[in-house]
């Protein structure tokens, strides 16, 4: 690996001036930046901590009912923490392992989109807000493909609002080997509609199944989805899975999910 | 070079480190605690796991400069300073949890970090506990049935494999 500077501050403006320089990167809780220097897949001048924020840390439950979560929050305390919104929970409970749940945050998470990561379904399905140093984005338009996000250069999250659905419940068919999602699919259902969210499965990163989310919202049980297919152009091809298989799973676990969440 | 200051096994250690100076080196190159081992390098085996301020990491993933401030616990804090050895690795002795060893102070590390939320776990909790932590001797089987023994649960009808 590369070497650079360190620094870690404690209050998010300090964090947003140290980013201001060039070359310089957030540095989450390591467990996908570190892999990536040591592969000099990414070679920063400059790491700026977030885990000595207090102000990002944390699960707190508004008024209106929703979750906000610091950006900085690891996945175990989101696990232990976010009952108010068990899918929420379970979904964090299940990312990785216990180490990389200790270290790894949903604020890094979120803003790396990594196609397979389980958190951006949740995001996306939830309707969620990703709050930045600068302004509050919608995860309709955060989104943005494969590893790409709205954030500007030098734009840290510092927190997500989670409305919490009616019901909610999120299936994740497993890589076995690395653990993260070959296909999950997070239902959300909400007194206006139903969301869905699929991730791990598209070239273009995590996605909404409409057609789903429709015939879901007239009838909220698994056989409303008989008959539905996802296509499967544009649909990740790899050793683990075709892109037929992966489209097929997208349906196997949707019906889990709304199974599950009923 | 950042200075850095922190409590391993209850000692209070400095040093100089880089900013790319992972936890691991620090422990292993810098205070010669060559206990915690780099199996994969890659956060995938889990044979490198430390305790940082109380909860299980793998110090392969982590700069030293994370830890600054911090108490970490290694394997060799594990056993009474006359070297008695603690309830886990007694546990992995008595029941052969471990062949080669290379994975074990992970094992043990990770161990203590599920018993200290879960004291009475089952045999699934362990297994899904040891997720991270990659053994390619024992094929887990005795590695779980001590970690139960550990926890002071009967083990004698598990089969023995
Ligand atoms: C063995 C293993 C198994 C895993 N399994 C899963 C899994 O099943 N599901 C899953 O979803 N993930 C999985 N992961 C990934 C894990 O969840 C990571 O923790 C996560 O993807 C990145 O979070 P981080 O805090 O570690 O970020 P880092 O690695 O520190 O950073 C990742 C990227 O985000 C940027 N960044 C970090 N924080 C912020 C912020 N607050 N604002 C803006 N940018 C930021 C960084 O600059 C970097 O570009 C796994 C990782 C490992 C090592
Ligand atoms: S050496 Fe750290 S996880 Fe393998
Ligand atoms: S005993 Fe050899 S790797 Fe586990």
């Amino acid at each position: 690996m590369y070497n650079f500077d360190f620094e870690k501050p404690t209050t998010i403006a300090d964090a947003v001036a140290a980013l201001a320089s060039d070359e310089a990167q957030a540095l989450g809780g390591g467990q996908t930046l570190i892999p990536t220097m040591k592969q000099r897949l990414a070679s920063p001048a400059k790491l700026v901590s977030l885990t000595g924020i207090a102000e990002m840390k944390g699960v707190c439950q508004n008024d209106d009912g929703s979750l906000t979560i610091g950006g900085a929050t690891t996945h175990a305390t989101v696990a232990a923490q976010a009952g108010a919104y068990p899918a929420l929970a379970a979904l964090a409970a299940g990312i990785g392992d216990p180490a990389v749940r200790n270290r790894g945050t949903i604020g890094g998470s979120v803003a790396n989109n990594d196609p397979a990561a389980c958190y951006p379904s949740a995001v996306l399905a939830s309707g969620a807000t990703v709050i930045t140093n600068t302004r509050e984005i919608s995860a309709d338009d955060f989104f943005q493909g494969m590893f790409t996000t709205a954030l500007e250069e030098g734009e840290i999250i510092t927190g997500l609002r989670f409305p919490v659905p009616q019901a909610a419940n999120y299936q994740k068919f497993e890589q076995p080997a690395s653990r993260f999602a070959m296909v999950g699919v997070f239902v959300a259902k909400f007194a206006d509609g139903v969301r869905v969210a699929v991730t791990g499965a598209s070239e273009d990163g995590v996605f909404r199944w409409s057609e789903a989310e429709t015939a879901l919202a007239d009838n909220f049980s698994p056989d409303a989805l008989n008959g539905l297919a996802v296509s499967s152009v544009g649909m990740i091809s790899d050793l683990h899975g075709s892109a037929e298989y992966r489209a097929h799973l997208i349906g196997v676990m949707t019906k889990r999910a709304v199974a599950a969440c009923s | 070079m950042t200075k850095i200051t922190m409590t391993v096994n209850g000692k209070t250690v400095s040093g100089d480190v880089e900013g790319r100076t992972l936890l691991v080196d620090f422990l292993r190159n810098d205070l010669r605690l060559t206990g915690t081992h780099v199996g994969c390098d890659t956060s995938q085996c889990g044979a490198c796991t430390v305790h940082v301020d109380g909860v299980a990491v793998k110090s392969c993933t982590m700069f030293a400069a994370e830890a600054d401030g911090a108490d970490v616990a290694t394997i060799e804090g594990q056993a009474a300073p006359d070297g008695t050895l603690n309830a886990i690795q007694a546990a992995f002795q008595e029941h052969h949890g471990l062949q080669c060893g290379f994975c074990t102070p992970g094992m043990v590390m990770a161990a203590a970090d599920l018993l200290k939320n879960n004291p009475k776990p089952t045999e699934a909790e362990v297994r899904h506990h040891l997720e991270g932590n990659i053994c390619r001797c024992t094929g887990y089987h005795n590695i779980v049935k001590a970690i139960l023994a550990a926890s002071g649960q009967d083990v004698s009808q598990l089969a023995a494999e």
